[in-house]
Parts: C-alpha cells; structure tokens; sequence
C-alpha cells in the first residue's frame, strides 16, 4: 500500500469533480450501483412507502367496493370515534402497562445476566451457559406460546401438578386476567434473557483489563470493581439500549398477545395491535382500524424522540 | 504478576448455582416435551414421565410422518424459507452494497428514505389492503415478499460493507470491472460471514412466521408449519377431551410436532452460533 499523498490528493480532486458533474452523467455514471439499489428500491415503495400512502385511508370512510379513490373523506371522524368509545382508554392502558411491565422486566436482568456471566472464569462452563441461553430466542411464538399453554394447563400442565402436590388448588392461570401480564413477562425474559445480553457483553470485553488490575492492588472487592469500573463502562450501551426500548414501549410481540390472550383476559390482555387486528382483518373495519393504528404508529414515533432527546441531554448519546 | 484469578470467593459459588438454574429453566422444558413424546400412553396418562421417557417408543414421530397435513405444512415451510431467504438475501446485499458507496448519486435520499421505515410504517391494515391489491393475497409471494428486507439487516450489511477497502474497488475498477463486477466477483466473496449471518436471520424469521401466513393465507394446502402447529396445538385437548386416553395422545402428539419443528433450527443453530452474535453486534456499534 503505498499511496502517495499527491496520488490521494489526485484521488480527492476526482471525487469531487466527480460530485460537480450534472445530474445525467452522475447517473450515467454510477448506472450499476443503481441498478445494484434498484430492487431495494422497488421494495420500499411498494411494501414501505404505498402502505404509509394508504394509512391516508385512516381519514376516509372505506368501502371495499367503492375503492380506495374514490371512497370519501371524512378527517378526524375515526379517531373520534375512538376516543369517545370506551376501548381507547383500556387499550391505551393495556398496552402501555403491558409494555412498561416488560420493560421493566425484559431490559435490566440481561445487564444483570451479563455481569454475572462476566464473572465466571471458567471459560467452557462460560460457553456452555452462553449457548444454553441464546437457545430461545430462536423458538417460535407459536411453540413458547404452546408451551406456557400446556405447561399451565389446569388438569394436566407441569406447573398446576407441582402446585397439587405441595396441597394447592389447581389454577387456570390462562383465564386469570390477574395472571397475563406475569405470565407474558417471564415468557419474555425466557426468551430474551440471553440474546439481549450479547450487547453487554460486548461492552464489557472491551473494558480496559488495566482498570481491574489497578483496582485489585488497591484492594477493590469484586462487586465493588463491577460497580465502578464496569457499569459505568457499559453506561452508553445501556443508555442507548433503553432509547430502543423506550421508543418501542408500544410495539410487544404480537404474535405472542395474540396467542396467550383470549376473550376472558381482554380486559388486560387487548392491546392496540390485537384490537386493531380484529377490527380491521376480522371485523373489516378498514379505516376506524387504520385510524387506530395510525394513532399507536404516531406516539411511538412521539416517545422515540423524546427519549433521543432526554438521553442526548443527560448522557450525551443519542441514536439518530 | 497481577492476573484476574483470585482465590474461589463465595460469590464464585454463587454464580455458579445462578447459571445452573438459568440453564435448568431454559432446557428443562425441552427435555419434558422430548421425554414425553418418546414415551408410551399409559406412564403418560399417569402423569409419571418427567425428564426421562417411560416405555420408550417412537409411534409418535411415525405418526406425524404420515399425517399428510403436517408433513404438506412443513414441506411448505421449508419452501417458503428457502425461496423467501434467496430473495431477502440478495435484495438486501445488492441494496447494501450500493448504500455503502457514499459518491453514489442520490445516496443521502436513500439513506434517509430507509432510516425512515425504521421509526415510522404505514401500519398493519394499510399493509394488508397494499398486499391486498397487488394481488398476493392467498399466495406464496404473500409470505416472502411483504418482510423481504428488514431495514435492521439492510443498516447491519452497509455498515459491514462500509468496511470494504476503497483500493481494491479503485484496482477492480482499473481491471476493467464495472461496479457491478466489483460487487460480485471482489466484495460478495469476502463477505461470506455477514451473508451467512443475515441469511440466518432471514430463515428463522421465516421459519418461525406465524402471524404474516395467517392473515394472508387462506387455502389449508398453502399453510406453514406454524400454521398447521398452532391448530394442532390449540385443537388437540379440546377435540379429544371425549375420551381419556385420546386425550393423553393429544398431548404426546402435541409434544412430538413441537420437538419436530424446533429440530432443524436447534441442530443447525450451535454451529452457526457465532455469526448470530457477530451480527448483533455490527449492528449495535453502527445502528
């Protein structure tokens, strides 16, 4: 590699020429990488961007045989519609709840997990538990959702059997509104307890070892060293790990609500992504349906730059 | 010489057991399904199978062979993964590779019109009245096309392409290739990792598909595996709660068909392990 400063002067002098040529020949030009971009192109407008154009529906009043087009608008009327109707506040708290209560749960015991994991210095039993723990997240939600169904079967589930044989009554978790929330979030920690701390552990391994020698001369004790040698290296990972997850508060795994929940839970269970699936595939309403989603895609995007911007002011990282 | 290892400390012992029991809640569940369905009725029926099968047998797993249903669904599933990872891989990669090319023209309105989709989407019903009217409802393409590229894979691959020398793009150039030949002959070969781990990605999302091929498809031959799984799933005690021991079948079967359709992921994932992680992290240093 031996480029010369004039030769990678020449080289920068080309690239911006290149930047001042017109349009027509800049696309002559680079014909390839677009035709290379092309496709992914296509993709986004077709699948991205004509549903975003089509989420205007949200404002109209559709009917399938009328149209899109031709269907008329009618503004606001949907999203009144839902807020004078009694499920906006049960869904709005429902899924704000349910996503707190995961996020709550789901986002620090893989920190946790990782610290401890970091801990452990033998290397083999290290993998093994590594391994072991990345594992389900690679299950379906139809089998985890199948599983937890079956495990907490009231006749014949592992977990009711246990429960009869220490002299309990049997319980039908599944249909206890009081239970769906518990049994969503440790299905959730099951699953991502491993996966999400591939991150943290990242961050940890690249901790300068000299810090941890520095602190053992100086006597530090081993949670002492995690406290303040650890942590606050991983805090910018941490930070913009829950700027994700706070944006994403209102996004659960759908296929997940959708499969432990039933009629008898709603009451905790629907959450605005299931409620919007109903109306809108079951039920066919179109727009108040959109309308609804719209609204959910909105505050997402709402609490996605709040959280930006809180965490650019406290700790100096941001994610866009 | 001061090296980490210190003398066993009580927290040693401590972690230990805390990884035990991590691993026992993850893999305990696992080892029941499989004790379960390779054991007979009666121990079953009693309740008397935990971690080990009782009266060892494989009528169950020969069953499922011959249920056409299943085996239609899960012929499917591996259709759709394999013909849905082609496309997604080659769509993402080809797109990717172009977006790391920062002179290319228009380069920043992409970039921005993908960054986009990642904070903002038209929403579930719009997407389905799109897929709708584009006519691939009730189809295969229903399936693979609308989740094609996922714009975390796309960021996730550019940001591993930025990585490629601008020299070796400057001395193909100068051998007479196009961009295009640079991207198939000098950089797709190099990238084997990340294609390997992207294309991962792409196959268990598509493995594991349950809710996109259940609102789009419509004709029982065309379902996947998920599909099919979580009828038999849901299905199996009420149908068989008539009698007792259909009933025991029901769940033993269900446990056969959880522990066939887990299989191709749980044996190929320890091998590919490392490029799963690899690709977590590419994509958390530059998301």
């Amino acid at each position: 590699m031996t480029i010369t400063k004039n030769k990678r002067k020449a080289q920068k002098d080309a690239y911006s020429a290149h930047h001042k040529k017109p349009l027509g020949q800049r696309i002559w030009r680079d014909r390839y990488l677009l035709l290379l971009f092309l496709p992914c192109l296509i993709y986004f407008i077709l699948f991205k961007y004509a549903p975003m154009y089509g989420a205007l529906v949200a404002f109209k009043d559709f009917k399938p045989f009328i149209g899109f087009m031709k269907s008329p608008w009618v503004g606001f009327e949907h999203f009144q519609m839902f807020f004078s109707s009694p499920d906006s506040w049960r869904l709005i708290r429902n899924t704000l709840l349910l996503g707190l209560d995961i996020l709550l749960w789901s986002f620090p015991l893989p920190i946790v997990f990782a610290l401890a994991l970091n801990e452990i210095h033998n290397t083999k039993f290290k993998k093994a538990v590594q391994s072991v723990s990345y594992m389900p997240h690679f299950i379906s939600a139809v089998v985890v959702c199948g599983m937890v169904t079956s495990f907490l079967d009231p006749v014949r589930g592992a977990v009711n059997l246990l429960i009869k044989v220490f002299g309990g009554n049997a319980v039908n978790f599944l249909a206890e509104p009081a239970y769906f929330r518990t049994i969503y979030v440790i299905s959730e920690v099951w699953q991502t307890l491993g996966w999400s701390g591939i991150v943290y552990l990242a961050a940890i391994s690249g901790v300068d070892p000299g810090y941890y020698e520095a602190a053992t001369l100086d006597g530090a004790s081993r949670l002492r060293q995690i406290w303040s040698i650890t942590l606050p290296s991983i805090a910018p990972t941490v930070v913009t790990m829950l700027i994700l997850r706070v944006g994403h508060v209102m996004n659960m795994n759908l296929e997940k609500v959708l499969l432990l929940q039933s009629p008898v839970t709603y009451e905790v269970s629907d959450v605005i992504t299931t409620f919007v699936y109903r109306s809108g595939i079951s039920n066919g309403q179109i727009s108040y349906s959109t309308a609804v989603g719209l609204f959910s895609s909105v505050v997402n995007l709402i609490l996605l730059v709040i959280a930006n911007t809180a965490s650019k002011r406290i700790a100096d990282t941001g994610i866009f | 010489m001061v090296t980490k290892k210190q003398r066993f400390h009580i927290m040693d012992f401590f972690l230990g057991i805390f990884m035990v029991i991590i691993m026992g809640a993850i893999l305990i569940p696992f080892i029941h399904m499989i004790a379960v369905s390779l054991s007979s009725n009666g121990p079953v029926m009693r309740g008397e199978v935990s971690l080990w099968p009782k009266g060892f047998t494989f009528d169950m797993y020969k069953h499922i062979m011959h249920d056409s249903k299943f085996f239609t669904a899960y012929s499917n599933t591996i259709q759709y993964t394999l013909i849905g990872t082609t496309i997604s891989l080659v769509i993402t990669a080809m797109g990717a590779y172009a977006l790391s090319r920062k002179e290319m023209v228009g380069n920043k309105l992409f970039s921005i019109m993908i960054t986009i989709t990642m904070f903002f989407g038209g929403g579930m019903i719009p997407t389905y009245l799109v897929v709708k009217n584009y006519g691939l409802l009730d189809t295969m393409w229903a399936v693979v096309l609308p989740g094609a590229v996922t714009t975390w894979n796309l960021i996730v691959m550019r940001s591993f392409f930025d990585a490629f020398p601008k020299e070796i793009v400057e001395s193909g150039m100068v051998d007479g290739l196009n961009d295009a030949g640079v991207f198939f002959r000098l950089v797709l070969p190099t990238s084997k990792a990340v294609l390997a781990t992207i294309g991962l990605y792409y196959a268990v999302s598509l493995w594991n598909a349950y809710f996109i091929p259940f609102i789009y498809l419509n004709s029982p031959d065309l379902y996947p595996l998920q599909v099919v799984l979580q009828q038999m799933l849901t299905a199996g005690i009420s149908e068989a709660s008539a009698v007792e021991d259909t009933m025991i079948v029901a769940e033993t079967m269900k446990y056969a068909c959880v522990i066939v359709a887990i299989a191709p992921i749980m044996c190929v994932y320890p091998f590919l392990q490392k490029y799963f992680v690899k690709g977590v992290l590419v994509g958390s240093v530059k998301g």
